[in-house]
């Protein structure tokens, strides 16, 4: 049995990852911004565990919250085995190189609060020599596009922050799992026409999360061809990569 | 209770009709809407409230019933009634008040659903059950989603001491012998249904399998069921598998086979068969196949179904999987609802063109001067006139629907 915090638990991919724990007996406390959502998921989850769900709806926005945050967290739960970290916006690209309020906004969100809660939570895990912290970032992350630079810049950000402290961490027990999905079909991303192989189901990577987790991963790409699709477009020379509409 | 508002589907904008979808799973057009938009609710997938106490189990209806069993199944519950797929929605069981291998027993779904919520297109949203708003309940138990839309739905479950069915296996040389086993098995077995060799004539006509389950009782130890792994048929064949070549030999092959005569078996594969080949009806080529399920009234039943057979085996096109058993005097009182006492029989035909519309047409004949009727979650073909006949109830029920609601399977029959 795991005690696990979902931040972000009314996104579509950590509800299917959170139903596919539950399946085991976990134990939750989620945090989401709407309260009704939140509320309508917690009694779901507890259906499916058969384990009261302690839940809070938070702006993860307010960086000075995610003290208080973690520490009622750590309490409903008697201590965080796991931490999903899942929450996020997809900005609106065009509207974001306009304004630069735009672009901090999605900074802030997309990294400045993930960067906040993964470092509160990784050094409470490693002052207890234990822990997994899994967060979602994103193929966006992995090179600059057109299309979407702004989300990229601040998935890439987690990226390589969870990079430094799964270096820091990795010797004294400490888990942590860098998730990068592609396309997949949620709320999220509701203004795209959703059609071809490329796109994933919510569940999918739920699924490739819980094996992440089980196998002990650092780093996963899901599904499992982005790894060889984004091998690709990261070796793209600069200068041809440039000139490419992506 | 939570607000439930976040995943319910946005109604198109006028004048557009629309109607609710939930997993697909309906062979013919009763969940097609060709023209207007469809409310996708599987969206709806939260379980809302279960007592393990009492298996009484609430959720939004956009949950599958393999999810429901997932839950419950390990708690010693099990759904009080279920068709051959584990894979369709709560909305959807409702909307074609499904019917499973027990209905001599216990009815239909709808004979089991305690309580749901109606959301109408003007924003109203109904409370029914059997007491309040009966009436809209009634029209809404096999209401085919036109009026309006489930948003949750409350079921009460049947107790179960562990996933075992006890299965006993008995063959039978025609449709006489079948009716005699038939009634010996139902007063001791809640799940009884047999398959029919359709390719076989004259002498053979109606002989089959006849199949009996019931829910093994506690004590046993075996261990639990392993979960399978799911075959996929890859592609649709140009041409279909299922032909009159294949139908033979398979039907001829699966008579023949020694089984045991009793054993036991994990719920899964004896309930749903199909559901571990996905995409099953890929075999069936790009052309498909047409189902063609009646029920026929107990008077003219045997009469009935030996001139059903009889034309089935002239035309020479056989039905792989034909699948006859008795529906009892239950009923949950829906107004369309297709359930009523007497045999009932369920074929499926690759479809040949006119040939195979040929061939069903005169076994509708068959079944309209036997005062029977015809199943509309798996038709794609009845003919205005016959589903008058067969549903008279249809003129009450048109009060009901959705001003805003259509289907392609309602305008083909009432259009």
């Amino acid at each position: 049995m795991r005690n696990m915090l979902i931040i972000g638990a009314t996104s579509a991919i950590a509800e299917a990852t959170a139903r596919r724990f539950a399946a085991t007996g976990a134990r939750f406390y989620l945090v989401g911004r709407h309260a009704e959502r939140l509320a309508a998921i917690a009694r779901d989850l507890e259906i499916r565990s058969g384990q009261p769900v302690a839940s809070e709806s938070l702006d993860l926005d307010q960086l000075d919250q995610h003290p208080g945050l973690l520490e009622r967290a750590d309490q409903a739960l008697g201590g965080i085995d796991l931490a999903l970290i899942a929450h996020g916006t997809l900005p609106d690209q065009n509207g974001c190189q306009q304004s630069v309020q735009k672009t901090l906004a999605a900074i802030h969100t997309n990294a400045l609060s993930v960067i906040s809660l993964t470092t509160l939570l990784a050094n409470r895990f490693e002052q207890r020599g234990r822990g997994t912290l899994i967060a979602i970032s994103s193929v966006a992350g992995d090179r600059g596009r057109q299309s979407n630079y702004v989300y990229g810049a601040a998935k890439g950000m987690i990226s390589l922050l969870l990079q430094g402290l799964r270096n820091r961490l990795s010797s004294k027990g400490i888990q942590v799992i860098t998730i990068k999905p592609g396309f997949v079909d949620t709320p999220m991303t509701a203004a795209f026409e959703k059609k071809g192989l490329l796109w994933a189901q919510p569940d999918q990577i739920a699924k490739g999360i819980v094996a992440a987790v089980e196998r002990g991963r650092d780093e996963v790409y899901l599904p499992w061809f982005w790894r060889w699709i984004m091998l690709v477009i990261r070796h793209i020379p600069e200068r041809l990569f440039k000139r490419l509409q992506l | 209770m939570p607000c439930r508002d976040a995943q319910i589907p946005t109604l198109p904008a006028e004048p557009q009709f629309c109607l609710p979808f939930g997993n697909g799973r309906s062979y013919g057009d009763v969940c097609l809407n060709n023209g207007g938009a469809l409310l996708l609710a599987r969206g709806l997938d939260r379980f809302i409230a279960f007592d393990p106490a009492t298996g009484i189990l609430r959720a939004e209806a956009g949950v599958l019933l393999s999810e429901i069993l997932a839950l419950i199944v390990p708690q010693g519950w099990f759904l009080s009634v279920t068709p051959g797929t584990q894979m369709i929605t709560l909305g959807g069981a409702i909307a074609n008040d499904v019917h499973g291998k027990n209905h001599h027993w216990t009815g239909s779904f709808g004979c089991h659903v305690r309580a749901f919520e109606l959301l109408r297109s003007t924003g109203e949203r109904l409370l029914c059950t059997l007491a309040q708003n009966a009436d809209w309940f009634r029209a809404t138990v096999d209401g085919l989603g036109l009026t309006g839309l489930i948003t949750w739905v409350e079921i009460q479950l049947q107790r179960i001491a562990n996933p075992w069915i006890v299965v006993e296996n008995r063959r039978f040389a025609s449709l006489d012998e079948f009716l005699a086993l038939n009634a010996e098995y139902e007063a001791r077995y809640p799940y009884p249904v047999s398959w029919i060799d359709c390719a076989a004539r004259g002498q053979a006509l109606g002989r089959g399998l006849h199949l009996a389950g019931m829910h093994a009782p506690p004590g046993l130890m075996k261990p639990p069921p392993q979960e399978r792994r799911a075959l996929t048929v890859p592609f649709a064949p140009p041409i279909s598998l299922v032909n009159n070549l294949s139908v033979c030999w398979f039907n001829r092959l699966y008579y023949h086979l020694p089984r045991p005569a009793r054993g036991l078996t994990s719920y899964q594969p004896f309930f749903y068969p199909l559901d571990n080949l996905l995409e099953w009806n890929r075999l069936y080529g790009r052309r498909g196949f047409f189902q063609y399920q009646c029920v026929i009234p107990p008077a003219a039943a045997r009469e009935a179904l030996r001139e059903i057979l009889a034309r089935i085996a002239a035309s020479g096109q056989g039905s792989m999987l034909a699948v006859l058993k008795r529906f009892g005097d239950k009923t949950s009182g829906g107004l369309l609802s297709f359930p009523r006492p007497g045999l009932t029989l369920a074929l499926d035909f690759p479809n040949l063109g006119q040939k195979t519309l040929d061939l069903l047409g005169s076994l509708d004949e068959v079944t309209r001067q036997a005062g029977g009727a015809v199943y509309p979650a798996k038709d794609a073909r009845m003919s205005g006139d016959s589903f008058r006949q067969y549903f008279p109830q249809w003129t009450e029920f048109r009060r009901y629907i959705d001003s805003r609601f259509s289907s392609s399977f309602w305008r083909r029959v009432t259009g």
